[in-house]
């Protein structure tokens, strides 16, 4: 599977926000891959896609998820998400699209056309 | 009715080769292992995987909150036996007929269930659920007699 390549993982360098890792699923699609990334409790608003120096990095920031009461009982983290994906060369990052339903991101990363070789020919 | 414990995502197993390795590298090792071992991170009786929750307490309710990332409102169940909140459903895997050719994921899918015994009773006729950003959140009004009372002194 030639696909996304080396993952990049920056969240244990100490900065200044914390995240949490994701979890993600790739999948090879015929024309390129989908990505899904869960990031429950972020909404539209709080999702942040950029590409850099071939790098995919998604943040997801929810609002608190508290409700009324005292909390007595806990297994959600409290972090942010993030997740970083090396680009495979094949991608066309201008044609990434992304959308989020009920807690669930989906990135189309379509491959690009290939460029086709060039004739030149000599004057 | 068992009692499930939860499973911190963290504690995958196979997270751990995440470190040094490719995605190539991943998906084969993810492969060479038996088909079983997928299943390290689930409980020993229960096949599936279970969402995280959190539960609060007011004076005259609970409220449960679940991590269900990319849910179908209609496939989640919940229901109220003996003071104990059970949340179960099933994440089918997405149809692999559109020209997929590969497939890497740390995703959950499959059954879930998630089973946790409430302090005190609650009014089962009461119970209020919504789903919001892959958030499930349960309200569970606490029933008459469990409510905190203040008595007036005559």
């Amino acid at each position: 599977m030639n696909t996304l390549t080396r993952e990049t993982r920056e969240s244990d360098r100490g900065q200044a926000e914390q995240f949490t890792m994701a979890p993600a699923g790739v999948t090879e699609i015929s024309d390129g891959y989908t990505l899904e990334i869960e990031m429950p409790g972020v909404k539209k608003d709080g999702l942040e896609i950029s590409v850099e120096n071939n790098e995919l990095m998604i943040i997801g920031r929810r609002s608190l998820l508290t409700a009324e009461g005292t909390l007595i009982h806990r297994e959600s983290r409290p972090e942010n998400f993030r997740r970083m994906f090396e680009l495979d060369p094949s991608i066309d990052a201008n044609k990434i699209s992304a959308k989020i339903d009920q807690g669930l991101v989906t990135l189309t990363l379509p491959k690009a056309e290939h460029v086709k070789p060039r004739k030149i020919t000599v004057s | 009715m068992k009692l499930i414990r939860y499973q911190a995502p963290n504690s995958a197993p196979w997270l751990a080769f995440d470190r040094w390795s490719n995605l190539r590298d991943e998906l084969n090792l993810f492969f060479d292992m038996p088909f079983w071992s997928g299943f390290g991170r689930t409980g020993q009786l229960f096949t599936g995987w279970s969402p995280a929750l959190d539960l609060y307490e007011s004076g005259d309710h609970f409220v449960a909150i679940v991590e269900l990332p990319g849910m179908r409102k209609d496939v989640i169940d919940i229901s109220l036996h003996d003071g104990t909140l059970t949340i179960s459903g099933e994440r089918k895997r997405e149809s692999n007929n559109n020209g997929e050719t590969a497939e890497r994921t740390e995703r959950y899918v499959g059954t879930f269930r998630r089973s946790i015994a409430l302090p005190t009773r609650v009014d089962p006729s009461k119970v209020t659920a919504t789903y919001e950003d892959g958030i499930l959140k349960v309200t569970l009004p606490k029933a008459e007699e469990a409510k905190p009372k203040q008595i007036q002194v005559s």
